[in-house]
């Protein structure tokens, strides 16, 4: 690596290397530790496909995936700050307890009751979610404060809070379960309705790809401003293609799920379309949870690499003291970082309570270890100082598919719990070989 | 040889303790444009803190600092920043994890005009900056762990001219460097010098300072024991003051020196 970034201007150091594999990678500049990732994944997918006699590659499975991973990952995008930061946060699975109830709350019972909106009124949604995101922050300002100003650790601070705000939940309906949600909130949790349909998510699928290429140029012409050496152009369109293959691939999947027979029979029943012979096929297209989601891990990773914040969090990680030293307020950056993590808490909550049509007491029990372990499993560092917001974001997939695979293969409960506690311990021991080796 | 310019620093009747020991006692020191002050003692006599409280990392008890003869009021390091001054700290302080650039500007980055960091200009700045300082220097890419120690340190140094400090405190500066290092650091200390830049050089060890420095203070137990010109006095009687506190004829007791 050393002698990579010797050669002055210009040349890009591809062109010295030999195996062409060597050269593709060095050319392109991919992150190696990530292409791992997402060749572990392949062979867990392309593993359960065939021990579970090819339920796993399946449209459904994958699209029902997707849902399933969107509230973890969602909030493991925040953590990966959390923990960068050589700070833990155990309090989220509460936090998004409480945040599902307070919303729950407020569509049920508060404003369409006490403020007189009346139940579907098409704002519920918002105003639920708007209040949801204010406890969220409000909770993490909370703890971040008592982190970063009093400082108590954060490992004791957010055992606390996990205490603490899953006893709130039950506080605020004293335990009762709330349902049924608003219908417009409840679009949040996916379903038939809560997917964007075909044509959609083609549109989501060409902004996609357009975003890859412009991206690709504009780092190209910014290179170019400062004579930085330049990828070349085999090299600039392959990442093209291969970007853009994805979007179009996922789109495709998301495309193939048709809605259930008789729900589209409904529809159709609805809507004067006749059915056709074999069945009416709407595809459900990309869950909303999902383009969430996305959503939220494109905004984090701006905010991470392109921001001064997201700056400040890595470099406190890698000392804090330098940080310090260097006139940063790393006590304000520790609460942001924290009230930062109770907002996606927040839309976490709402994806999982609308996603159940649902606000429960036992909600979010346990994600705070799943949370966790994704961004573990995703190359975060508890050491501090690094972590990417994509690796965290496959490593909540990786999380995901090990448990609905092993679902689908029928494995019990307590088995599945061993599985995915030795896949934890077991990426963290490659992880460390691989950065050993590294330097 | 009285010095009738301003001082760009003075610092007067300094004290601050911790947990009940004064880890610096009454301590006055100051520093002229253009000078190098070596800033000499044994480790815990109160050199590295009095500079910290200089550079705002600890906040005084007692005392007062005067920037070009003005009041400051230095709470944190950025008040000191705004000041010019600027500290290269013995521990290298630089973010391991992020690379040369990011730590140039670290706190102080470029950003676009959407405010988005600029870290192709960056770059280009900071290949400008280490080209002039250690034109051997091309790990731009790396994080900053992977570089040696003397890279690391003209890391800091860079960090420090690249935002125009007027006064800069190197602690321990050549410490962890190997002797060719060293003399590039030596070589840079005179061409900031020649810029009008005061510096102060902390050292436990005289020979890092004894000829760079203009002049020297001692500080023991946490009191200055006496301050010199290098000119006035040799490295044997500047070693007496660090080791017994015993004051020469061609140096300024201050109140820590031996009485009788």
């Amino acid at each position: 690596m050393a002698d990579q970034h010797a050669i002055q201007n210009t040349v890009h150091p591809s062109s010295y290397a030999r195996n062409p594999l060597q050269r593709f990678l060095i050319a392109t500049e991919l992150d190696t530790r990530l292409l791992g990732m997402v060749g572990a994944l392949a062979i867990i997918w392309i593993g359960f496909h065939i021990l579970s006699g090819g339920l796993f590659l399946t449209p459904r499975n994958l699209w029902n995936l997707s849902v399933q991973t969107a509230s973890v990952a969602v909030m493991v995008t925040g953590m990966v700050l959390v923990i960068v930061t050589r700070n833990i946060d155990l309090s989220v699975g509460s936090i998004l307890g409480v945040v599902a109830m307070v919303m729950g709350v407020m569509q049920t019972d508060i404003l369409p009751n006490q403020l007189g909106l009346g139940l579907g009124h098409p704002m519920i949604w918002v105003l639920s979610l708007a209040a949801g995101l204010l406890t969220g922050v409000a909770i993490g300002a909370l703890q971040g404060s008592i982190i970063a100003y009093l400082r108590v650790p954060a490992f004791i601070v957010t055992l606390g809070g996990y205490l603490v705000w899953r006893g709130a939940a039950w506080w605020v309906t004293m335990g009762r379960t709330v349902a049924p949600m608003d219908p417009t909130f409840q679009l949040m949790g996916g379903g038939p309705t809560g997917s964007v349909g075909e044509f959609w998510s083609w549109v989501v699928g060409v902004i996609a790809c357009a975003a890859i290429v412009v991206m690709l140029y504009f780092g190209r012409r910014q290179r170019l401003r400062f004579k930085f050496p330049l990828r070349p152009v085999w090299a600039e369109a392959s990442l093209a293609i291969i970007g853009c293959s994805l979007a179009i691939a996922a789109v495709w999947v998301a495309n193939s799920y048709p809605w259930p027979i008789r729900i589209a029979e409904n529809y159709a029943a609805a809507n004067g379309i006749a059915v056709p012979e074999g069945g009416l096929f709407v595809s459900h297209g990309i869950a909303i949870p999902v383009l969430i989601a996305l959503a939220v891990g494109v905004v984090m990773t701006f905010i991470s690499t392109r921001t001064r914040f997201g700056r400040y969090v890595f470099a406190m990680g890698g000392n804090p003291e330098a940080a310090e030293l260097a006139g940063i307020n790393t006590r304000w950056v520790t609460v942001k970082i924290f009230m930062l993590m109770g907002a996606l808490c927040a839309i976490a909550a709402a994806i999982s309570s609308a996603r159940l049509n649902a606000a429960t007491n036992a909600m979010g029990t346990l994600d705070e270890l799943y949370v966790i372990a994704a961004a573990v499993i995703g190359g975060t560092s508890l050491a501090g100082g690094v972590g990417t917001i994509a690796g965290a974001l496959l490593g909540a997939l990786v999380m995901q598919s090990l448990q609905s695979g092993m679902v689908l293969m029928g494995l019990d409960s307590p088995l599945q719990s061993i599985v995915v506690g030795v896949v934890l311990v077991l990426a963290v021991w490659l992880d460390t070989l691989y950065r050993n080796n590294k330097h | 040889m009285l010095d009738t310019r301003t001082p760009l620093v003075e610092m007067q009747d300094i004290s601050i303790s911790f947990g009940g020991i004064r880890a610096v006692d009454h301590a006055s020191i100051d520093l002229f444009p253009g000078e190098v002050v070596g800033l000499l003692g044994h480790n815990g006599a109160g050199k590295s803190t009095l500079i910290k409280i200089l550079s705002g990392a600890y906040r005084r008890d007692a005392g007062a600092i005067r920037i070009n003869g003005e009041d400051a009021t230095i709470n944190n390091p950025r008040d000191a920043k705004a000041y010019g001054i600027e500290t290269i700290y013995q521990q290298l302080a630089v973010a391991d994890n992020v690379d040369a650039a990011a730590n140039l500007f670290l706190g102080r980055e470029i950003t676009t005009a959407i405010g988005t960091l600029d870290d192709a200009a960056m770059e280009s700045k900071a290949r400008e900056v280490m080209g002039r300082l250690n034109p051997n220097f091309k790990r731009f890419k790396e994080p900053v762990k992977a570089l040696s120690g003397g890279q690391r340190q003209s890391v800091a140094i860079a960090r420090a001219i690249l935002f125009n400090a007027r006064i800069l405190i190197m602690d321990e500066p050549t410490a962890a460097l190997g002797p060719q290092e060293t003399t590039q650091v030596g070589d840079l200390i005179k061409q900031l010098k020649a810029d009008g830049i005061g510096i102060f050089l902390i050292s436990h060890d005289i020979h890092d300072v004894f000829d760079l420095a203009d002049r020297v203070v001692v500080m023991k137990n946490g009191q200055v024991v006496g301050t010199a010109r290098t000119s006035d006095v040799t490295k044997d009687e500047v070693l007496g003051m660090i080791i017994l506190g015993k004051v020469p004829a061609g140096a300024t007791p201050g109140p820590g020196a031996l009485q009788g």
